[in-house]
């Protein structure tokens, strides 16, 4: 079964069509990369995956059933920033997760609960490649350690979809490169299903096992807003390829 | 020579440069007293440097004749009591309101305007009433200071966890965080150095409300003996006590200061995130 069944879909805003008749399945494992122009709605799209929007008509299942109308913890999401708490320590940000699903009340471990919530965190942190700035605060890292300490937090969840929404946009070409090869890492250590926006369309096809392309079909010069965005392209990429540019 | 704007002044110059209108000042008071004493012996505008501490020395700073007690000392801690109780009450009803109100949409549809509209009541102008409501004694200073500084600190609080970054909540969220636990892992702790800020901001304010109220009605404070004494012009008193008042002010805006950047280190660093 499909982790994510998409049927007739439209998302409009008032008289605004922004996604018209998308149907898509997804199925778990799947790595897709969201390319189109800016204001396709690639980023709306996500937002539903997400649960902060909800499409205005069609279906729009997640694993059968109808999708959380807010954010959950079966959805994980990077952002491309300010998604870090800046109060708290780095180990403490991956702790979090850790302690808000294990404390409903008070959000926050105790006594040997607490410890194995730091192991767990540690060797979260170890695998993105954090383990010597455990103590620091995020605002103290670069931008390259903010994400993948952003990705950490995520992953310590174990979420069934990870949502990627431009989390590489703001890097330097050379991190970005570092963090290429980590999320592809993490994404066949871990199984992960992966849905990421770009707008780099070389990162989209360097990264995912399928690439889905979002354009407006229809113009109306005199309604510009008349029609919205379908997926103009599908495109399943051979994984072999990609093992191989993984090993140069 | 390098352009005005490119000058920057060394440590000590800046300490020097700091100090600056503060030796001006006294100097041109200075004189100012001495031309105007040389005048009229009796002057009572402009006391000598010496008057005032006599006066000081004799009547605030010695025990009182009738109960034994320092004047100054009892009229500053009278008044430092009803400023931390007034500012102490203030700023936990500000966060219990303001987070609310600020987090939780149906909060803030339901109290906002009432919020809004409560705190233009200029508080001077109920302090009558609450004069009538509490009697003479300390609940109603209190009452004054908190219900002319809670408004603020609520609206304060509610407009920066309504500018709190979306992307954190939502993460939060996607971490597994109820509206309860995100409040109070997640939005309390980066309000508090927040909420240290608003009370500096607002200590000026207190301070106004607490000598309005301790002028009117009081046995002792800093407020009231300015307003006792004035009536016998008594200017070498009423200067001394100005200036502990701004010394008190600024140490509490100071230690407040040390205070925050102590307690939340990340706080400082946050602008760079």
């Amino acid at each position: 079964m499909s982790l994510i069944t998409i049927k007739n879909l439209w998302k409009r805003y008032g008289d605004n069509v922004v996604l018209e008749n998308l149907s898509l399945e997804i199925k778990a494992g799947e790595f897709c990369t969201l390319v189109g122009p800016s204001g396709c709605g690639k980023s709306t799209f996500l937002k539903m995956l997400l649960g902060e929007e909800s499409p205005s008509k069609g279906v729009f299942l997640f694993e059968g059933k109808p999708f959380p109308s807010e954010p959950s913890v079966e959805r994980g999401i990077v952002f491309q920033r300010y998604s870090l708490f800046s109060h708290l320590s780095v180990l403490e940000n991956v702790m979090l997760g850790i302690e808000l699903g294990k404390s409903p009340f008070l959000g926050k471990l105790f006594g040997a609960a607490k410890k194995a919530a730091r192991e767990e965190a540690v060797a979260m942190l170890e695998a993105v490649g954090l383990g010597s700035v455990l103590h620091h605060y995020p605002s103290e890292l670069s931008g390259g350690m903010q994400q993948r300490l952003s990705i950490a937090q995520s992953l310590v969840k174990k979420p069934k979809l990870l949502l990627l929404d431009e989390p590489f946009g703001a890097l330097d070409p050379g991190i970005r490169a570092d963090m290429h090869a980590l999320i592809l890492d993490l994404w066949k250590k871990n199984n992960l299903t992966v849905v990421m926006v770009t707008h780099d369309l070389h990162e989209g096809f360097y990264l995912g096992t399928r690439l889905l392309v979002f354009d407006k079909v229809r113009n109306d010069p005199q309604a510009p807003n008349a029609f919205g965005a379908k997926i103009t392209y599908d495109i399943p990429l051979l994984r072999e390829k990609k093992e191989e540019k993984n090993d140069e | 020579m390098k352009r005005l704007i490119n000058q920057k002044p060394n440590r000590g110059n800046a300490l020097l440069l700091g100090l600056l209108p503060f030796i001006i000042l006294v100097i041109v008071y200075v004189f100012a007293s001495h031309a105007r004493l040389q005048e009229n012996a009796e002057d009572k505008l402009l006391p000598s440097i010496a008057q005032m501490a006599q006066t000081m020395d004799k009547s605030a700073l010695s025990p009182s004749k009738r109960s034994g007690e320092i004047i100054f000392w009892n009229d500053t801690l009278a008044s430092l009591q009803r400023l931390g109780l007034g500012i102490g009450i203030s700023a936990t009803l500000g966060l219990m309101i303001g987070v609310p109100l600020g987090l939780i949409p149906l909060v803030r549809a339901g109290f906002s305007p009432f919020i809004a509209a409560f705190s233009m009541v200029p508080p001077i102008a109920i302090l009558p009433i609450l004069f009538i409501v509490f009697g003479m004694g300390e609940v109603a200073k209190v009452a004054l200071i908190v219900i002319g500084v809670t408004p603020i600190i609520v609206r304060d609080l509610q407009h920066r966890v309504e500018e709190f970054p979306k992307e954190q909540l939502i993460k939060a969220q996607t971490l597994g965080a109820s509206s309860w636990t995100l409040a109070v892992r997640i939005i309390i702790p980066q309000m508090m150095p927040r909420l240290l800020d608003a009370v500096r901001l607002t200590l000026g304010t207190a301070w106004i409300f607490l000598i309005s109220s301790e002028a009117i009605a009081a046995t002792e404070g800093l407020g009231y003996r300015i307003f006792l004494v004035r009536r016998y012009l008594a200017m070498d008193m009423i200067l001394p006590y100005v200036l502990w008042i701004t010394v008190l002010a600024f140490l509490a805006d100071f230690i407040l200061k040390k205070f925050t950047c102590k307690l939340f280190p990340w706080y400082a660093k946050k602008d760079s995130l």
